[in-house]
């Protein structure tokens, strides 16, 4: 295993952004927490029963994404048995190993690469061909398995089971470096699409949420959060609940305030009923102008790159946009929901986080717990994509159980999940490019400014969600830093870096990206492909704007700024698989009412090592209406060797889609005091049913090398395609998110 | 169990009769309780979910008298005594209806949460609407969402379907 900057960023994506890296590198200091199974033991990651069942154990959760049945398929391959055989189970802290955070796209890099879950299979099997060797008296060169069964090459009949091996007992051995994995030539369960084992129970109602958990003897509970931003409790009137029916307790602790009930129903009336006198916080800015008001508070400056001499040669003809991204949120499908009982000195927690040991290392300071005395066992939730209520609401299940001394199920309400949970950032991102006179990049300067408060909790850090900062912990802390000290060691994981700087993918050598991050009002978190897709819609529609400039086709002007080959050869493929017509935008003869067609193009290396992905988007803009109708996405992926490609199949799909619905509409709004958008009549998304474009997935598989993330690369890359592609039809370019309606009507009311 | 600091009150609930998935119940409950609490927490159905509580996401959705009904914003009073269907009368994991059968085929789930929403949706409307064209299925899909984005798979998914009912 390498360690890298992926352990170090698993820790945060937020905290990554806006705050001091030396947290970062402290957190990850830890490795995993004390408790957990030791990550290097054979016997943390698989068992075999004396049946010949296989066991596996993962700290990388199912969410949705598919993982589960990628990793049941890669231990049923390293140990040569049908993918049925294997029963994986996953993020159990009295069961499986601390991996930190199912987060960044880390968990096939984490579980595919050269440790942890796959140089278990590897060493298990040679383990298992050793013992073999040994009872049959046969050189292991002779042996071969099939099904769970080791038998010697040529007499068939000299056979022995892995359950008889291994008798159910443990191996206690460690994992094997040198342990040989099975390469992807000889794969037969990997890299085929093996159907997922959970959805036979999710169409028919009978797979169990975290919502869907239920205790003996386990009350309802309810949070009343407050009612403006900020807001603290000056007092609460527990007599206002007084002899509802089923009301079973009040429990204020600081600014937190819940009721505990015997029915749901019971706690929302009681919740409601309750009458609590709030403190108002400080007014909130301006939601029309945010972007401009964040360039005015105090700022963490980080300097990512730097080659010194950007000043001097940003001269002649010089290119320069602002590109404005607003706040948007996880916004899950279903509100957050957790089940926790909390018996005296103990505790038994049911969470859909996406970390169970920092969710258990975090609960015990909130429950003043010791952390060996409380278990965290995932359960799916909601999708999640980030930071959602998950954690949050963890919490507000413990503390209402702790105070009832009973089981208590907590799920939020749509208001207290939309108005109060972790939202991507809004962004300015200022580009300046100068071009010389064969068109070609000469220096390009990149400057954004971005909000965040809180992030993920990770181990120690409750109060970076809502219900911890209510209970009266703090946030990571923010420390303004001015000028930016010299850059560090190359690091594009927010890729924040233009891929056509030469210290990423491309050519150029003279760049600089400096970075201001300030203090938001919100909670801010890692939202799917946090902080890059903001990046990546500046850079890749400042690309198509010096490829319009010098009229070159915007396809052919990246390929002519790129020099990684892989990077090249994903957007050669999308391109070749949409057909692409080789020539400048805006595309020429359309006219400039009615419905105008047109195309862009996007491409990137997710987190700058973490992914390859292009996308090519064919739009039509009613000129008239100003609305946008995608009919075409191809998006074209290469991280590495495939394990599932249906699975990969449907990340690219949600992906390119959760990214249209990003970029035409999705925006968090806010007045002087509170968030309002808090419902889906206020927060817009699109529908399961709306004029849903083609989509096709273009994936390259590289059965050599390492595997990389594929949950964010094809979402990166949406709002620039498309706003590209508004560019390709009308002439117009659109430099802020969400591309509605009302904004592209405007923008071509204003066109010359 | 007693009611701790509070006085139980008895008076706010009444026998209901509901009929769900072909069985009848009688519960006692507050008559302006939403009928979602009632399978999700007296019947212990983990099919009908709570999404946003508005009736906005289709989540809750289940099937009374044909119709596709949001049971977060409609109360076990009136659908007493109506045929209820959720998603567990439809099929099991071993014998799944054919939609069920359409949205595995389809491998049409990421987290699977709005399954629920999704395919009680599509079977009332479908059930009806047997022809339905492309855009209508589109249309009637657009008051669902699927936060995932698996449109693409679960509209496939739905469209299968419909061409085997309308067979």
């Amino acid at each position: 295993m390498k360690p890298n900057r992926r352990d170090f960023l698993r820790t945060s994506g937020a905290l990554i952004i806006g705050f001091s890296a030396g947290s970062l590198k402290m957190l990850r200091a830890q490795g995993p927490l004390p408790g957990s199974p030791a990550m290097n033991q054979l016997d943390s990651w698989i068992a075999i029963a004396a049946d010949g069942s296989i066991t596996a154990y993962s700290g990388k959760e199912e969410l949705g994404q598919g993982i589960s049945t990628a990793q049941a398929q890669l231990v049923a391959e390293e140990l040569s048995v049908p993918f049925s055989r294997v029963k994986l189970i996953y993020c159990d802290t009295a069961l499986t190993p601390d991996q930190a955070h199912t987060s960044g796209s880390q968990s096939h890099p984490a579980n595919f690469n050269h440790g942890n879950l796959a140089q278990a299979g590897a060493t298990a099997r040679e383990v298992l061909f050793r013992m073999a060797s040994e009872r049959l008296g046969v050189p292991v060169e002779r042996l071969i398995a099939t099904d769970g069964v080791i038998v010697v090459k040529g007499n068939e009949s000299q056979r022995v089971t892995y359950g008889e091996l291994v008798q159910g007992k443990k191996f206690g051995l460690a994992l094997d470096a040198k342990a040989k994995r099975k390469p992807a030539a000889e794969w037969t369960v990997l890299g085929t699409p093996v159907p997922r084992p959970d959805l036979p129970d999710l169409v028919t109602g009978k797979f169990e949420f975290v919502h869907n958990v239920r205790l003996p003897g386990m009350l309802h509970g309810r949070v009343v959060r407050p009612p403006s931003v900020g807001a603290t409790v000056s007092g609460v009137d527990e007599s206002s609940v007084a002899g509802m029916p089923g009301a079973v307790k009040v429990v204020v602790r600081k600014n937190f305030v819940g009721v505990v009930a015997e029915k749901p129903w019971q706690a929302m009336q009681a919740a409601a009923k309750l009458k609590v006198n709030w403190k108002p916080g400080a007014a909130l800015p301006d939601h029309g102008t945010i972007h401009e008001s964040l360039r005015k508070l105090p700022a963490r400056d980080t300097l990512m790159v730097d080659s010194g001499d950007v000043d001097q040669k940003l001269t002649g003809t010089v290119l320069k946009a602002t590109y404005l991204h607003p706040y948007q949120m996880h916004g899950s499908m279903g509100s957050s929901c957790a089940v926790a009982d909390v018996q005296g000195e103990k505790a038994t927690i049911y969470s859909a986080t996406q970390a169970v040991w920092y969710q258990k290392n975090t609960s015990a300071m909130l429950l003043g717990l010791k952390p060996e005395n409380i278990r965290v066992i995932f359960r799916r939730g909601s999708g999640c994509y980030g930071c959602n209520g998950a954690d949050t609401v963890t919490y507000d299940a413990a503390v209402l159980s702790q105070a009832a001394g009973k089981p208590v199920r907590v799920q939020l309400t749509r208001k207290d999940e939309m108005a109060f949970e972790n939202y991507g950032p809004a962004y300015v991102i200022e580009q300046r490019a100068s071009l010389d006179s064969s068109g070609n990049i000469t220096a390009w300067d990149h400057e954004s400014w971005s909000p965040g408060l809180g992030g993920r909790p990770g181990p120690n850090t409750p109060g970076n969600i809502v219900t911890g900062s209510l209970l009266g912990f703090q946030p990571a802390a923010f420390a303004p830093r001015s000028p930016a000290p010299s850059p560090g060691a190359f690091n594009n994981s927010s890729n924040g870096v233009p891929s056509y700087l030469v210290q990423g993918t491309g050519t150029v050598e003279s760049g600089r990206v400096l970075t201001h991050a300030v203090e938001s009002r919100f909670f801010t978190g890692p939202l799917r492909s946090p902080a890059r897709l903001q990046n990546t819609f500046a850079h890749e529609s400042f690309m198509d704007e010096l490829a319009a400039r010098v009229k070159a086709d915007p396809v052919q002007y990246r390929l002519r700024h790129l020099r990684d080959a892989r990077l090249k050869e994903v957007l050669q493929a999308a391109a070749k698989t949409a057909n692409w017509e080789t020539r400048p935008s805006p595309k020429p003869g359309n006219l400039k009412t009615g419905i105008a067609k047109g195309r862009g193009a996007a491409c990137v290396l997710y987190e700058g090592d973490n992914g390859y992905t292009a996308l090519v988007a064919e739009i039509e803009v009613n000129q008239d209406t100003g609305k946008i109708v995608v009919k075409r996405m191809v998006a074209s992926s290469d991280v590495g060797p495939i394990s599932n490609p249906d699975g990969l199949r449907n990340q690219v799909e949600g992906g390119a889609l959760q990214g249209l619905s990003r970029a035409l509409g999705e925006e968090v709004t806010w007045d002087h005091e509170k968030v309002t958008s808090v419902d889906w009549r206020t927060y817009h998304s699109l529908p399961l049913g709306f004029e849903v474009p083609k989509i096709e997935a273009v994936l390259i598989n590289r059965t050599e090398g390492e595997v990389m993330g594929a949950g964010e690369t094809s979402i990166t890359l949406v709002a620039a395609a498309i706003g590209n592609a508004i560019f390709d039809a009308t002439g117009v370019r659109i430099r802020q998110v969400p591309f509605t309606a009302e904004r592209i009507k405007a923008a071509l009311a204003a066109r010359l | 169990m007693t009611g701790g600091a509070f006085r139980r009150s008895l008076l706010d609930t009444m026998a209901i009769t509901l009929k769900v998935n072909g069985r009848v119940h009688t519960l006692d409950l507050d008559p302006a309780t939403p009928l979602l609490y009632a399978l999700s927490d007296d019947l212990r159905l983990n099919g009908p979910k709570f999404g946003c509580g508005l009736g906005q996401c289709g989540a809750c959705t289940v099937i009374v008298k044909g119709q596709a009904v949001r049971s977060c914003v409609t109360t076990v009073k009136s659908v007493e005594g109506s045929d209820i269907t959720t998603l567990e009368g439809l099929g099991t994991p071993e014998k799944p209806h054919p939609i069920q059968q359409a949205f595995i085929n389809a491998q049409a789930a990421q987290c699977g949460f709005c399954l629920n929403g999704v395919i009680m949706t599509a079977k009332a409307f479908l059930d009806k609407n047997p022809r339905a064209t492309e855009a209508e299925i589109q249309q009637a899909m657009s008051g669902v969402l699927c936060r995932c984005f698996t449109n693409v798979r679960m509209l496939r998914a739905v469209a299968q379907y419909g061409k085997a009912a309308a067979r």
